[in-house]
């Protein structure tokens, strides 16, 4: 026997309920291996919540997946590992430190290791990894991909695990490459084989259940993606920035399929990977002002550079939608780990007054809806949409609801004038209030001969669009626009209350990616008979039953993934509430809030021990 | 910017185009300018251009970034849609006014503190990308309405109005054009209007990134001794190596010229452009030589003007982008949107 197992007391035994975390080095292969294993444990209807942990390097440094394996299907990140697959020696000392008492190291141990070095309190399994890749292939970067399908073909036996799924999912991914899916078949079952016969039985196991439904498993990326292909847009410019590039990518890769005349007429979108974010908007700008639905993809240093021309497009009044996958900032920051850093400044972008409509999706399936309705709000409101995500969502696959599309749904193009308006006499003031809800009519360029024409310009201008400094015509102006951000209240995805099992004064107000760490945070709370009523923002302008359920409750505690507090300033700001009254919950070192972290938060505010604004310092 | 309109009194012997329209047709607002101005000839020269090819001024967008130069596009084509975009940031939004809608014409006017400094890198990459555009840089070498700074396109040596002397290297934004692969390359001048308009014609004609430097004297900051930029250093400078005729399609061709001293290119519109060439040794569909020749005459002082480089065949965006022959922004849900079905496909692969 290769393994040794160590004086665990309480090996930790769990059905479908455990954290299992593999510590790799980047480029090493192991990437498509453990998504293969967390698909795999989907397959067998159990949920599973993985989420890459990477640096911002291509080969060498440490990277790892972790995967959350939860029959209620609680999908945030929960904290602890429960079995280690330490495969990076660089981090071994952490990643060992890391493990639950009574949990589980499983290692390569091809070469001793000091034993100095493990702790007596989990159960260690060796197995040979490098020893039996070196005795089975000659070719050495076979020698490394297949040590990753080997280890998870030994993990698929320890956690009983249905060892058909993987076959499938391997299918599935060689198809038409049938010597590559053999032999992943068989290093799959050299692992299974030297865990049968070698390795000790493990308390964690994988049982099969039916509780994933009809739910997909997908990135926000590429369900943003989706949503900017169903939702219209035709004009698509961007430049690299992580977390952000798949989304763009993703795009590409749809409209490849989806966006082609069938008739061989050509493609039916424009991607334009531009020099620079300022290039982007600019380009989104002209579509937007030229009647094409645009949109870009980008992080929080491209939200820096737009500044400029956000200010343009809210000004002057063109429709065009920004989707920030957010990263740790300020400047470079942590470009591979998650944050929501960027809510003030994107819902007040650029200089001068300015305000703008954000929505906060909470997982893929949001991000599909909330990208296909920005570019329905751009057009209405004719102004630029946020869309926050961030890499949390945007980069991790998730398991959620599944797409739903109307065939009769139509897009909603806003206030347009045509030639036929204009030729029944229409008046034409570009930026005057018509209706009341401060929305002006604009026309598309080319519209009319000899109506319809004005000029466009970031200067302030009377309601014919005619360029004035006088002050009323500004101030018109801007009234105007206030109006029209008051009308985005009603048009913007409605909050998501959710009341506690009884009547409860204390409160949370969450939004995006915390989203699921914070149901079961609630969830382990009012196990421990502390309740809290609940509200899940989903944009930017808040309606006025926002302020309605900050006043109904004595305390209210905001929770949310920076270090200062945004959405709470933003909170504060719009409503004029008294600070006292809502508490800031914040977690903000770059991985993604766990529900322990929230619900410790909480009981300790609400058991009176202490009122501290933020209790970073009792979490690793 | 003005807030006055130009009273629409037509004489009733002035002459009219194909559109029966009049040049007053083709006019903007009242220039706010300073008298004199070069820009103002370069706006007289967009209207005579666009009347003579029979333009419908509402089928043209003119975009302009922000100077003296950006302002022009108020002054003229006032039945055209205009955006006054950012600073430096002309190209980009044109660019994706032009891949919204590819069935308008494009009119981008800059100005040299607006493409060769801020917006230096939005002017390469129009460029490079192939944006079927006209560009024009109204080029004074100054700071106009910043009162008198210099610019990135000022030439070495020159001095300002305060006497101070400008000791960074130019950038010729002609040299740049070139290299960088736009398709149609010329340099004018403002006060020569004989040769600016059938420059900017020929521009319109062409499909492709057309750029067209032109040395527009600032009357207020630039026109003194001792600058380059001037109407006498320009006029006395001035080495023009032909001069164009744009024949649109429709029109008889009429040779008149003995063989040798033209050249005639047929652009991608049909329309025909007669060089009548003026330096022997020059030919306009040689890139590289073009490049050579400007720099040889720049190192002398001249300032070279004509026609530069044409490329009739030239391709644009669209064509490397592959997009439909049919506008983007006139594309509905019909068009656009892949339906339920297909997204429960998508759906089901992603279980």
């Amino acid at each position: 026997m290769s393994g040794h197992a160590g004086h665990a007391a309480h090996a930790i035994a769990a059905v479908n309920d455990f954290v299992i975390k593999f510590a790799n080095v980047n480029g090493s292969g192991s990437a498509s291996a453990n998504e293969m294993f967390a698909k795999a444990i989907l397959r067998m209807g159990v949920p599973v919540s993985p989420r890459n942990i990477f640096p911002s390097n291509i080969q060498g440094l440490p990277t790892w997946y972790e995967v959350r394996v939860n029959e209620r299907g609680w999908l945030g990140r929960r904290g602890g590992v429960d079995l280690m697959v330490a495969m990076n020696p660089q981090t071994w000392d952490a990643d060992v430190k890391e493990i639950e008492s009574g949990g589980y190291l499983f290692h390569d141990n091809s070469k001793p290791l000091p034993l100095s070095r493990l702790r007596e309190d989990i159960r260690v399994i060796g197995m040979p990894l490098t020893a039996i890749c070196n005795a089975t292939y000659e070719d050495p970067r076979q020698r490394q991909l297949f040590k990753n399908i080997m280890y998870v073909g030994a993990l698929s036996l320890l956690l009983g695990m249905d060892v058909g799924a993987i076959e499938t999912l391997i299918a599935e991914q060689y198809r038409g490459k049938e010597k590559l899916l053999d032999a992943n078949v068989r290093a799959l079952h050299l692992g299974r084989d030297h865990a049968a016969g070698h390795l000790e039985p493990i308390g964690l196991q994988v049982r099969a259940a039916d509780n994933v439904g009809e739910r997909i498993f997908i990135d926000g990326n590429s369900a943003a993606a989706l949503g900017c292909l169903y939702g219209g847009a035709s004009v698509c410019a961007w430049y690299p920035i992580t977390p952000s590039s798949s989304l763009a990518e993703a795009f590409q890769k749809y409209c490849q399929k989806y966006r082609v005349d069938p008739e061989g007429g050509g493609n039916r979108y424009a991607i334009i990977q531009a020099e620079d974010e300022i290039a982007s908007i600019g380009i989104l700008t002209g579509a937007g002002w030229n009647g094409a639905r645009a949109f870009t993809a980008t992080s929080g240093p491209g939200i820096s550079l737009m500044n400029e021309f956000i200010g343009l497009a809210y000004f002057a009044e063109i429709p065009l939608t920004i989707i920030d996958v957010q990263r740790g900032g300020p400047s470079t920051g942590m470009p591979t780990r998650t944050q929501q850093s960027d809510v003030l400044a994107c819902a007040y972008a650029s200089h001068g007054d300015t305000k703008h409509v954000v929505l906060f999706p909470e997982d893929p399936s949001e991000c599909f809806e909330f990208s296909a309705q920005a570019l329905d709000l751009a057009d209405r409101l004719q102004t630029p949409v946020f869309v926050l995500s961030d890499l949390d969502i945007g980069m991790n696959q998730r398991l959620c609801a599944p797409f739903t599309w109307d065939d009769a749904r139509e897009y909603d193009r806003g206030k347009i004038m045509t030639a036929a308006d204009l030729d029944a006499g229409r008046d034409f003031g570009r930026y005057k209030d018509v209706d009341g809800d401060g929305i002006p009519y604009r026309t598309y360029p080319g519209t009319h001969p000899e109506r319809g024409a004005f000029f466009t310009r970031g200067t302030s201008r009377d309601p014919y669009a005619r360029y004035s400094e006088r002050g009323p015509d500004y101030v018109y102006n801007m009234e105007r626009l206030l109006r029209k951000f008051d009308t985005a209240k009603a048009l913007v995805p409605q909050p998501v209350p959710r009341q506690a099992a009884r009547h409860a004064p204390f409160a949370a107000i969450h939004y995006g990616s915390t989203a699921p760490a914070m149901a079961e945070a609630i969830d382990v709370l009012e196990a421990q008979d502390l309740h809290l009523d609940t509200l899940r923002l989903r944009a930017f302008p808040f309606p006025e039953s926002v302020r309605q359920f900050v006043l109904a409750h004595e305390q209210v505690f905001v929770v949310e993934q920076n270090r200062d507090a945004q959405l709470r300033t933003l909170l504060i700001n719009e409503f004029d509430l008294d600070p006292a009254r809502i508490v800031a919950v914040l977690h903000y070192d770059g991985t993604p809030i766990t529900a322990r972290f929230i619900a410790g938060e909480i009981r300790r505010r609400m058991l009176g021990a202490n009122l501290q604004p933020r209790g970073e310092e009792e979490v690793a | 910017m003005t807030w006055i309109t130009k009273p629409k009194l037509h004489h009733p012997t002035l002459p009219k185009n194909a559109l029966c329209l009049t040049r007053r047709d083709y006019e903007g607002k009242i220039s706010t300018l300073c008298a004199g101005c070069g820009h103002d000839s370069i706006s007289a020269a967009i209207v005579q251009a666009c009347w003579e090819l029979s333009i419908e001024p509402h089928r043209v967008a003119k975009l302009s970034g922000i100077g003296c130069s950006s302002k022009t596009p108020d002054y003229f084509l006032g039945q055209s849609h205009g955006f006054n975009t950012v600073h430096g940031r002309m190209p980009s939004v044109l660019t994706g006014a032009n891949l919204a809608n590819r069935g308008l014409l494009y009119l981008g006017v800059s100005g040299d503190g607006d493409s060769a400094s801020i917006g230096m890198g939005q002017f390469v990459h129009a460029m490079r990308r192939g944006v079927d555009m006209v560009y024009i840089v109204e080029n004074n070498g100054v700071y106009g309405l910043t009162k008198g700074q210099f610019s990135a396109t000022a030439d070495q040596g020159s001095t300002s109005k305060r006497g101070v002397v400008n000791s960074d290297s130019p950038i010729d934004l002609v040299g740049l054009a070139l290299q960088l692969g736009a398709s149609y390359v010329a340099r004018g001048f403002s006060g020569d209007k004989r040769q600016l308009v059938p420059l900017i014609k020929g521009a319109i004609g062409h499909r492709g990134p057309a750029f067209i430097d032109v040395i527009s004297p600032c009357v207020a900051f630039n026109n003194h001794a001792g600058s380059t930029k001037s109407y006498e250093y320009v006029r006395e400078h001035n080495d023009a190596v032909n001069r164009l005729d744009v024949m649109p399609p429709r029109a008889e061709i009429v040779v008149d010229y003995a063989e040798g001293e033209s050249i005639e290119v047929v652009q991608h519109d049909g329309s025909s452009l007669r060089l009548h060439k003026l330096a022997a040794d020059y030919d306009p569909r040689d890139r590289l030589g073009a490049a050579n020749y400007v720099q040889q005459h720049q190192a002398r002082g001249e300032v070279v003007t004509g026609l530069l480089y044409v490329d009739p065949a030239a391709t644009d965006l669209h064509a490397h982008l592959g997009t439909i022959a049919a506008p983007l922004n006139t594309l509905g849900a019909r068009e656009l949107c892949p339906g339920k079905a297909a997204l429960d496909r998508i759906n089901a692969a992603l279980r």
